[in-house]
């Protein structure tokens, strides 16, 4: 295993990792044996994670896969340490200038069908993501812009040849959708093949899947490291509402919910099992964002823009709102925990950011009153769903009443919700979020580029285009903080066209007999199984 | 009485079409599609390339004449296509949740009626005596308990009760096993939720049992019988309760017709994977396919209960002849 030692290694020392529960547990021999019963609160659309984006799919189905590499899962939190899976050794560092990763693919490594894994799966998986064929489709091969080419060598080592180096690559490599799939079945079966079928190297076999009831596997017995997985097999079960699933692990009907609960949740679960319930914390990779529509007056005035984010008391907001609802912490446009996020200092310094809100509202009144807006109307589009959206969207109605805003709150279901945000883009304000697997900040930080696909603000900032085109290209690592810097400032400050209200906090009760999980700052990571054990 | 059969199974089909036009243009005039929520839902990286690929995959991106051509036609060749969400045959995805439904609803309806009609006819017999007034009070809280909030107390009450009394907390099962692979588990799973709708279900056919048997006990038939000097219990069972059995019958039906699909609360409530829950994830997803097939699906029941109810009245009552 081998820490990511590029440049954005530059500071992994900077306490990381928050999982406040994990780093705790005394060391155990791991017991093999018994079966793994957890609970999903999503469906799954298909088996197919080159295309799918959900949790509903990877909790499930994440563990019959392995991936070329991926977050170690023995330290999930640190977001530069990853390890290789289906390659050997140690993750490569890139050569020719930073343009070149050669990977060696492990040897005897074979797919549940009995295939022998080679370079050439490896390959067609990647070209599958990478480059699609027209039709297909590939819901992160934006990840890969900068990849040129796929090449094998021969049977055991691939080289990715890169148009221009960039740190984004090897966390956009370790995402937990990149499944690698045979050749074999490609060939025969086609692109579609994965949707309804599977057939990986994970640590587990399928065995079935009733929809909407559950996902069963059973332990793969050659896989490819040695002595694992501990289990027995797994049984991951469809329980949309969170109460089930709160009873499930309190009735001992499942074990574990991999998501997160609210706070409450956590605290009733504690209440009633006491210690055969095991929490861990974590920050979590997600963030809600309140996006101005700049295609509306006067939200295409900066000062507005300024005032909303004035209004918003986040300090405070932190304490209060973590008691009931899963958000908490107070960060910029990077998940806070990384190397290249802002101090508390450095946020201080951002509207909106300072700790004397009195002063930063009074702010905003003025900016208000300067704009000619005093007694400003807002159109707020949310999200109907209650963690976090809900709660956060009525306490930003509240923070902005207190500037003299009357902001209406409009709450629809997911679809209509996001048609509104994409197509119809009829609203003053919306809620948004940026929610990632893999902590990859040169690539998250996109979201709050007005040229990004995948963001509703509807505008132009020609100057924060270019401070991102330094960033993708700075290998500097003092140099890529200050530009971060730059751009945060330029975003969340100057411009204030993206507004960041929390970061989510991720709350993990679980049966304290499941052992080995480590809590990751993402829902999506750690989820192929083979390192937990059950001690019963 | 051939005639009339064909009669109602020939009026079908204009309401089995008129309702497949509703949900059809209904589910199109709700903004978002399928493939945008997918993709976008999750807030990852949105590529509209891929929005495309998958709108032309699933067909939403034809006219909507030919969608809805094509829908009409599957229909009534039996060939529903493939979820839009899934992407696996409709039919198999219903058939899966249809004998956990079923069994549900049987269960509820046997509840029901086990409760229903002995409570009704003590109601009326013993009209305005405290019996009467207990019966009453009965099913008026369960008419007024809402089932899936009488669903959530049965399951904390079992799991505050069972850690009291033995140190573990139990609930009931949250995966669905076939009666005839594992009965206990499927028992010990399903009872709580066919006593949860059962009971309010019960209360409705509890007071329509009660006013119609009231009514029949005042005919002048009734009266005669009792002059004849013939003993109350078979003046109850044999010439009264039969009589008053027409609108419970009716109410019944329509209440298992209801279950069928409509314990969308409920069934979220135990974790049910049955048709209601089906419906719920179907209509949140755009899934027009599968919600375009359930919606179907639950007319064809309702216009087949109703068919059946039609038929047992003239098994009830006699004078009852469809000509």
């Amino acid at each position: 295993m081998l820490k990511q030692t590029g440049r954005l290694a530059l500071a992994a020392a900077v306490g990381l990792g928050l999982a406040a529960g994990a780093g705790a547990a005394k060391a155990q021999t791991p017991k093999s044996g018994g079966i793994l019963n957890f609970v999903v609160g999503s469906k799954i659309p298909s088996f197919d994670g080159h295309q799918e984006t959900t949790f509903g799919m990877i909790h499930p189905i994440r563990p019959f896969y392995s991936l070329l590499i991926r977050v170690n899962p023995a330290n999930p939190s640190d977001p530069t340490d990853f390890e290789c899976d289906l390659c050997e050794g140690d993750v490569p560092e890139a050569t020719d200038g930073g343009t070149k990763y050669t990977f060696k693919i492990r040897k005897g490594v074979k797919f549940h069908d009995g295939t022998p894994l080679t370079s050439a799966d490896i390959k067609a998986t990647m070209d599958k993501i990478v480059f699609p064929p027209e039709g297909v489709p590939s819901a992160r091969k934006a990840f890969f812009r900068a990849v040129e080419s796929i090449t094998t060598p021969d049977d055991h080592t691939v080289v990715f040849k890169l148009k221009f180096p960039t740190a984004a690559f090897i966390p956009a490599l370790a995402t937990p959708f990149n499944f690698v799939y045979s050749k074999k079945d490609l060939d025969e079966h086609g692109m579609e093949w994965h949707k309804a079928n599977v057939n990986g190297t994970g640590p587990f076999k399928f065995v079935q899947h009733q929809p909407g009831a559950f996902v069963e596997g059973v332990k793969y017995q050659d896989y490819h490291l040695e002595g694992r997985p501990y289990l027995d097999g797994f049984k991951a079960i469809a329980a949309p509402k969170m109460a089930v699933r709160l009873q499930a692990i309190r009735g001992d009907r499942a074990a574990i919910e991999f998501r997160g609960f609210p706070p409450k949740a956590r605290d009733d679960l504690v209440k009633a099992l006491g210690d055969k319930i095991t929490v861990q914390e974590s920050d979590w990779n997600c963030v809600l964002l309140a996006t101005p529509n700049q295609q509306r007056k006067p939200f295409d005035d900066a000062r507005v823009r300024q005032a909303l984010t004035l209004g918003i008391d986040r300090w405070g907001g932190s304490k209060y709102l973590s008691q009931i609802a899963i958000v908490k912490t107070v960060g910029g446009v990077i998940f806070p925990n990384h190397p290249l996020a802002a101090t508390k200092e450095e946020l201080v310094k951002l509207k909106g950011y300072g700790e004397d809100i009195e002063a930063s509202r009074a702010e905003a009144k003025k900016l208000l009153a300067d704009a000619g807006h005093s007694g400003l109307k807002v159109d707020f589009s949310n999200r109907g769903v209650d963690q976090p959206y809900k709660v956060v969207g009525t306490w930003l109605v509240d923070q902005w009443r207190k500037i003299g805003v009357d902001t209406q709150q409009r709450v629809q279901p997911s679809g209509p919700f996001y048609d509104t945000l994409r197509k119809k883009k009829d609203f003053d304000v919306s809620i948004d979020f940026n929610c990632q697997s893999v902590i990859n900040p040169i690539a998250d930080m996109t979201k709050f580029l007005g040229s990004a696909g995948n963001n509703y603000a509807g505008f132009e900032d020609p100057e924060l285009e270019a401070i991102y085109a330094k960033i993708e290209k700075e290998n500097d690592p003092k140099a890529l903080r200050n530009l971060v810097r730059d751009y945060e400032t330029r975003s969340l400050s100057d411009e204030a066209s993206g507004i960041v209200t929390l970061w989510w906090y991720k709350i993990n009760p679980h049966r304290s007999y499941v052992k080995g999980w480590k809590i990751a700052p993402s829902h999506y990571l750690a989820q192929h199984l083979d390192q937990v054990w059950l001690d019963k | 009485m051939s005639k009339y059969i064909l009669k109602r199974v020939l009026l079908m089909i204009p309401t089995l079409i008129g309702a497949g036009i509703l949900v059809f243009f209904l589910m199109r005039l709700i903004p978002g599609d399928v493939c945008e929520l997918r993709f976008a839902g999750t807030g990852l990286y949105v590529d509209q390339e891929q929005i495309d690929i998958c709108r032309k995959d699933l067909g939403i991106d034809r006219p909507m004449f030919v969608q809805f051509a094509d829908f009409m036609f599957g229909f009534f060749t039996f060939d529903f296509g493939k979820s839009m969400w899934t992407g696996k045959p409709i039919l198999e995805e219903i058939g899966l949740r249809f004998q956990l439904s079923l069994q549900v609803a049987i269960m509820a309806t046997i509840v029901a009626t086990v409760i229903a009609i002995p409570l009704g006819a003590i109601s009326a017999i013993k009209q305005d005596t405290w019996l009467d007034y207990a019966v009453r009070a009965f099913s008026i809280a369960g008419i007024a308990i809402p089932s899936f909030w009488l669903g959530i107390m049965i399951i904390l009450g079992l799991l505050i009760i069972t850690q009291e009394m033995t140190g573990i907390p139990w609930m009931p099962p949250i995966e669905y096993r076939p009666i005839w692979v594992d009965p206990v588990h499927n028992i010990s799973q399903l009872i709580w939720p066919a006593v949860a709708t059962g009971y309010r279900y019960s209360a409705v056919a509890t007071r329509m049992t009660r006013s119609a048997l009231l009514e029949v006990l005042r005919e002048d038939y009734i009266r005669t019988a009792r002059a004849k000097g013939l003993v109350e219990k078979i003046v109850i069972n044999r010439h009264a309760l039969k009589n008053s059995m027409l609108p419970v019958v009716t109410i019944i039906g329509i209440e298992f017709a209801f279950l069928m699909g409509g314990l969308v609360v409920t069934e979220q409530v135990f974790n049910l994977n049955g048709l209601g829950k089906l419906f719920v994830e179907s209509v949140t997803n755009h899934d027009y396919a599968m919600t375009q097939a359930l919606v179907m699906l639950v007319v064809l029941i309702f216009v087949i209960t109703n068919f059946f109810i039609d038929l047992a009245y003239a098994w009830l009552d006699p004078r009852i002849r469809y000509s």
